[in-house]
């Protein structure tokens, strides 16, 4: 039985039978998740290294956690602090860290392609937890992995993509793995914020909430304080007013989700966090089964659920 | 009295003799298997082949029998960057030309964006010497428009022009204030020089790494629209008719800037411009990689921009190619395509990758592409490099049909960080010839032209 491959770098290193695949073995391990000892053997005298140049809280966690589920050893470095601090360059980092023989290098970078560049450096296996605005392909299929629990197929559903879609590595992954399971997808903001020809990824693009009724599942991205001091947007309070997701703008029965972390009352209103049709939760507490699933498609890729359990 | 220009190690005066070559000449019309004796450094005499077989038995005349091999007039490239002084570790004077005689280039106008900027004479007089120790094809010096390319002081022009300044450029920032670049413009009228511009409208480009378009959408890497050359040429090609001033753009790149400066040319205003052989036959494609080496500014563009500057090139719009030659070492380029420095090698890969991405695929007539290669020497003001009798010896000979692996053999250049790098590309220099001297012989050049003594 092969593996999903050798690294995930981008969604574009899987097709569908790929994701239907990790989403599986996410299920299995989420009931793990679910028992009093959260633990598996499946990867004991491993090492995984999580390096992280860019402030994260539930990616690295729950990396960290899904690796030690896995009953790997984990190492995880934050570039402030260690020596990346001091100066040294990625490459000398990862060449240094792959002494250590580690099976898996979780990384996570403020800039485009750096894990697509340390898979070049070392043997071990390379997951892209974030690179720039470029892609975050686990979050993607812990997005998928959300809304396929929830809907049971993706096929024919609308999404909406709303808010900060040109500095979103969030948005264009989820694009890519949403419309690869066959959903369609709308990206949505004000024209400052969406790069561009964004349509050559495969979705559409609108500018004011008008449609926001043809979408199943309307997708949040988190609005940052930096884009008015460039002036994408004149004012959070105008930015707020034409494109925050109230409860009022959501019709019943359309799903709301959002990567986080929330800016309650900027691009969510707090109501709407709360509200029964949130998946926010749904999809943190996903984060951990997904990322579970993909270190062991990718290290060990056995075809029997059983073995694992 | 003309202040020297060019400036190079003078070596030993060729002594040669070139049996059938085919010499393609778009200048003098030549085109057609010759025989070309070289002596002293000098074109002697040109002969149908075989006419000069015995040339009295000189043993001191090297025979080449290049029957099927060409014979061109040497390359001039006006755009490349040294590196010196200040960043030897990318490129040096000496490994610099050594890269541009292997690629059959006979002269280099280097860019004064060096560490200190070349903006006074006292700078301008140690490059100068150290190219006469060093220069292995002969060199022409830009010195800053700017002190220190801060685009707001003049730099001492006419000084820098006695002292022997081509002309004048920040290349590698744009002159933003339209004020001064005016001011550079009116001083011309005394000290002479072109002025050369790097096009690129900081507020357009702000922090952006490649082309702006479906390629950066898909990357989230922040673009450079097209917009921010294009409206600075067009600014630019209105001062210059104003001022009647002589302006050359640098390394244009996009469509809406050929149209740009069409319509400046229209208006009779006096430029020029120069087009690099990558932004000819690559696109951002290439970027989706993320493989630093396709990182420069400005930034490899669409198809249509691509197809648009050949068409600009071949009919003469655009009047010159021009390599952009940036060497960075390897550790610079090692790291993510956002945080990596601008910039491509180029000196020893422009004419194989126009012959086999343009000449080859049939966009452009070979002798369209060896025109355009040496013309950057007329828009300087320097003689353009001719295959006829009693001219210095500036030519190169190239087998069009032996192709390479481009790095497969080392580059001749410090730095690798060539966008061709891995590539297979037809048509190699197999010796240069620069003012006069043997400036590079390919390893290949003994075993494919059978060398023999009179």
């Amino acid at each position: 039985m092969t593996r999903i491959g050798t690294h995930l770098l981008s969604i574009d290193d899987l097709d569908r039978a790929s994701i239907e695949r990790i989403l599986d073995r996410a299920e299995s391990f989420d009931e793990v998740s679910g028992r009093e000892i959260k633990k598996v053997p499946a990867l004991r005298g491993r090492t995984i290294v999580n390096l992280f140049y860019e402030s994260s809280t539930r990616t690295s966690s729950s990396f960290e956690l899904a690796a030690k589920r896995l009953s790997a050893d984990v190492v995880s470095i934050r570039s402030q602090g260690s020596s990346v601090d001091k100066g040294e360059s990625l490459k000398d980092t990862v060449q240094t860290l792959s002494a250590y023989d580690p099976a898996a290098i979780v990384i996570r970078s403020p800039h485009a392609g750096a894990a697509g560049l340390v898979a070049r450096w070392t043997p071990a296996a390379v997951i892209n937890a974030g690179d720039g605005k470029h892609e975050h392909p686990t979050q993607a299929l812990l997005d998928v992995f959300t809304l396929r629990r929830r809907l049971g197929a993706l096929d024919g559903t609308n999404i909406w993509i709303v808010g900060d879609v040109l500095h979103s590595r969030v948005a264009r992954s989820d694009i890519l793995a949403f419309t690869r399971m066959g959903a369609n997808v709308t990206v949505c903001g004000p024209p400052t914020l969406i790069p561009r020809e964004i349509e050559a990824l495969g979705c559409e693009a609108a500018t004011t909430l008008e449609r926001l009724g043809e979408a199943d599942v309307v997708y949040v991205l988190r609005m940052q304080q930096e884009r008015m001091r460039d002036s994408f947007v004149p004012s959070l309070r105008e930015y707020a007013a034409r494109y925050q997701i109230t409860p009022g703008r959501l019709l019943p029965g359309q799903l709301l989700m959002h990567p986080g972390p929330v800016n309650r009352g900027v691009e969510l209103s707090g109501e709407a966090i709360d509200s029964p049709q949130a998946l926010i939760g749904a999809q943190v507490r996903a984060g951990v089964a997904v990322r579970m699933a993909v270190l062991y498609e990718l290290l060990v890729g056995t075809p029997s659920l059983a073995a694992v359990a | 009295m003309a202040a020297e220009r060019l400036f190079h190690h003078s070596g030993t005066p060729a002594e040669l003799l070139i049996r059938e070559a085919h010499v393609l000449d778009p200048r003098t019309g030549l085109d057609e298997p010759h025989d070309v004796l070289i002596r002293a450094g000098h074109i002697a005499e040109l002969g149908s082949p075989g006419s000069l077989q015995g040339v009295g038995g000189d043993p001191n005349i090297e025979i080449l029998e290049a029957a099927g091999k060409h014979l061109f007039p040497g390359f001039v490239d006006p755009h490349v960057h040294l590196r010196t002084p200040g960043q030897e570790y990318k490129e040096n004077i000496e490994t610099g030309t050594a890269a541009a005689a292997a690629g059959g280039f006979c002269a280099v106008i280097a860019m004064p964006n060096t560490d200190p900027v070349v903006d006074d004479a006292p700078i301008l007089r140690s490059l100068i010497d150290t190219a006469r120790q060093q220069a292995r094809v002969p060199v022409g010096f830009l010195a800053s428009i700017t002190r220190g390319l801060g685009g707001d002081e003049l730099t001492e022009m006419a000084e820098l022009r006695d002292t022997g300044a081509l002309g004048f450029t920040d290349d590698g920032k744009p002159v933003v204030s339209a004020g001064v670049l005016r001011k550079a413009l009116q001083y011309q009228r005394l000290c002479g020089g072109v002025i050369a511009l790097h096009e690129e409208d900081p507020e357009l480009s702000r922090d952006g790494a490649m082309h702006e378009g479906a390629v950066s959408a898909r990357l989230g890497i922040a673009g450079i629209p097209s917009l921010a050359e294009s409206t600075m040429i067009a600014r630019d090609g209105a001062l210059a008719a104003y001022e009647g001033a002589r302006v050359h753009f640098q390394h244009l790149s996009c469509v809406e800037s050929v149209d740009a400066l069409a319509h400046a040319k229209q208006k009779g205003a006096r430029v020029s411009a120069e087009v690099c052989p990558h932004h000819l036959t690559l696109t951002d494609e290439e970027v989706r990689t993320l493989d630093s080496r396709f990182k420069m500014n400005p930034p490899l563009r669409a198809e249509s921009d691509r197809r648009a500057l050949v068409q600009a090139l071949k009919s003469g719009v655009i009047d010159c190619v021009a390599t952009d030659h940036a060497p960075h070492a390897a550790h610079e380029k090692e790291v993510p395509f956002e945080q990596a420095p601008m910039g491509t090698t180029g000196l020893e890969t422009a004419f194989a990758a126009l012959f086999t991405e343009l000449v080859l695929t049939g966009e452009l007539d070979l002798e369209v592409v060896v025109e355009r290669m040496t013309e950057g020497a007329a828009l300087y003001g320097l003689p353009i490099p001719r295959i006829a009798p009693a001219q210095p010896a500036n030519l190169c000979l190239v087998d069009l049909e032996a192709s390479f692996e481009v790095g497969a053999g080392g580059y001749a250049s410090r730095s690798a960080n060539c966008c061709f790098h891995g590539r297979m590309l037809q048509g190699t220099v197999l010796m240069t010839v620069a003012a006069g001297t043997v400036a590079y012989a390919a390893q290949t050049l003994a075993e494919t032209t059978a060398v023999s003594s009179a």
